[in-house]
């Protein structure tokens, strides 16, 4: 059982009443693209057994979507944040330094 | 016009905690930008009560506001005076950016009252409801078994659970299994 902070809410909501977007920080390739990046936008994704990043919305709640940083191996929580920014904040990656140094995501350390 | 009935026509299953379908209720669905002051006032003005902080509702008898999202909030009135209240919202946020619409027949309102009926809820609900968690005035948006409900707290032994009035009926089973099946004795 995940239980995540809604930062929208301001409250511990429960798995069941979230639903999961897939991974985080995808760049959104557009017409301009060359087909390896857009082909990377629509089938790459990370798959990582320890630290991750996910979005999921607050579908039974407030209807918002916000972004998760957890571990896939020990569903240890670092932390959720408003989805509204391209990477993860600082304070994020600080706690995640704290439990998993030397950890890395896509181009995030 | 055809006159309006509610989902379940009153429909009561009394007991120590007993579910009650609440009639007709007003309800405005509002959407816009709650740090707006006119808005407040408004919001204010219509129900007559303070605007209601986040996860809260404040309510007065029908009257009252309760907390959506951060961008939208459930203004109740009577029934009757549904029509009125949403004319003065539309009035004051004229050339605003927001929403409001009546959406009073398309919801159902049933009370759970009675010795455990926070337990009732705490049975049917992932919320927290234990009472450092929950405590009235309260309102969470969330689910009821299978379908998507929202609850107040009204005091200790009442809380005012509000769903979608095509699963009126299935959800006034579930609360009425879950108050059936007794006390569990968890909260004390």
């Amino acid at each position: 059982m995940l239980i995540l902070h809604c930062p929208y809410c301001g409250m511990d909501v429960d798995e069941t009443d979230l639903h999961g977007g897939g991974q985080a920080h995808l760049t959104r390739e557009g017409p301009g693209s060359t087909d390896a990046e857009f082909e990377d936008y629509l089938f790459m994704r990370e798959n990582p057994k320890g630290v991750h990043f996910e979005r999921w919305r607050h579908v039974y709640g407030c209807g918002k979507w916000f972004h998760a940083a957890r571990c896939t191996n020990t569903l240890q929580v670092f932390g959720t944040y408003p989805a509204q920014t391209l990477e993860p904040p600082k304070e994020i990656c600080e706690a995640i330094s704290a439990a998993r140094p030397g950890w890395s995501w896509g181009a995030f350390k | 016009m055809s006159e309006a009935i509610s989902a379940l026509q009153g429909r009561v299953t009394a007991g120590e905690v007993t579910i009650r379908e609440a009639g007709l209720r007003g309800m405005i669905t509002l959407r816009g930008d709650l740090a707006d002051k006119q808005l407040r006032t408004v919001c204010s003005a219509v129900t007559g009560v303070d605007f209601p902080g986040l996860g809260k509702a404040n309510c007065d008898g029908q009257k009252g506001l309760c907390w959506m999202s951060p961008d939208e909030l459930l203004v109740l009135a009577p029934y009757a005076e549904v029509g009125e209240a949403l004319a003065q919202i539309d009035k004051a946020l004229t050339g605003k950016h927001y929403l409001a619409e009546n959406v009073s027949d398309a919801r159902a309102v049933m009370m759970v009252e009675g010795a455990y009926a926070r337990e009732v809820i705490a049975k049917l609900s992932p919320v927290d409801l234990h009472p450092d968690s929950l405590a009235p005035g309260d309102f969470r948006r969330t689910r009821l078994g299978q379908v998507a409900a929202a609850f107040r707290m009204q005091d200790e032994d009442t809380f005012e659970v509000i769903c979608f009035r095509s699963v009126a009926a299935y959800a006034f089973d579930l609360l009425t299994a879950s108050a059936g099946a007794g006390r569990v004795g968890h909260f004390r």
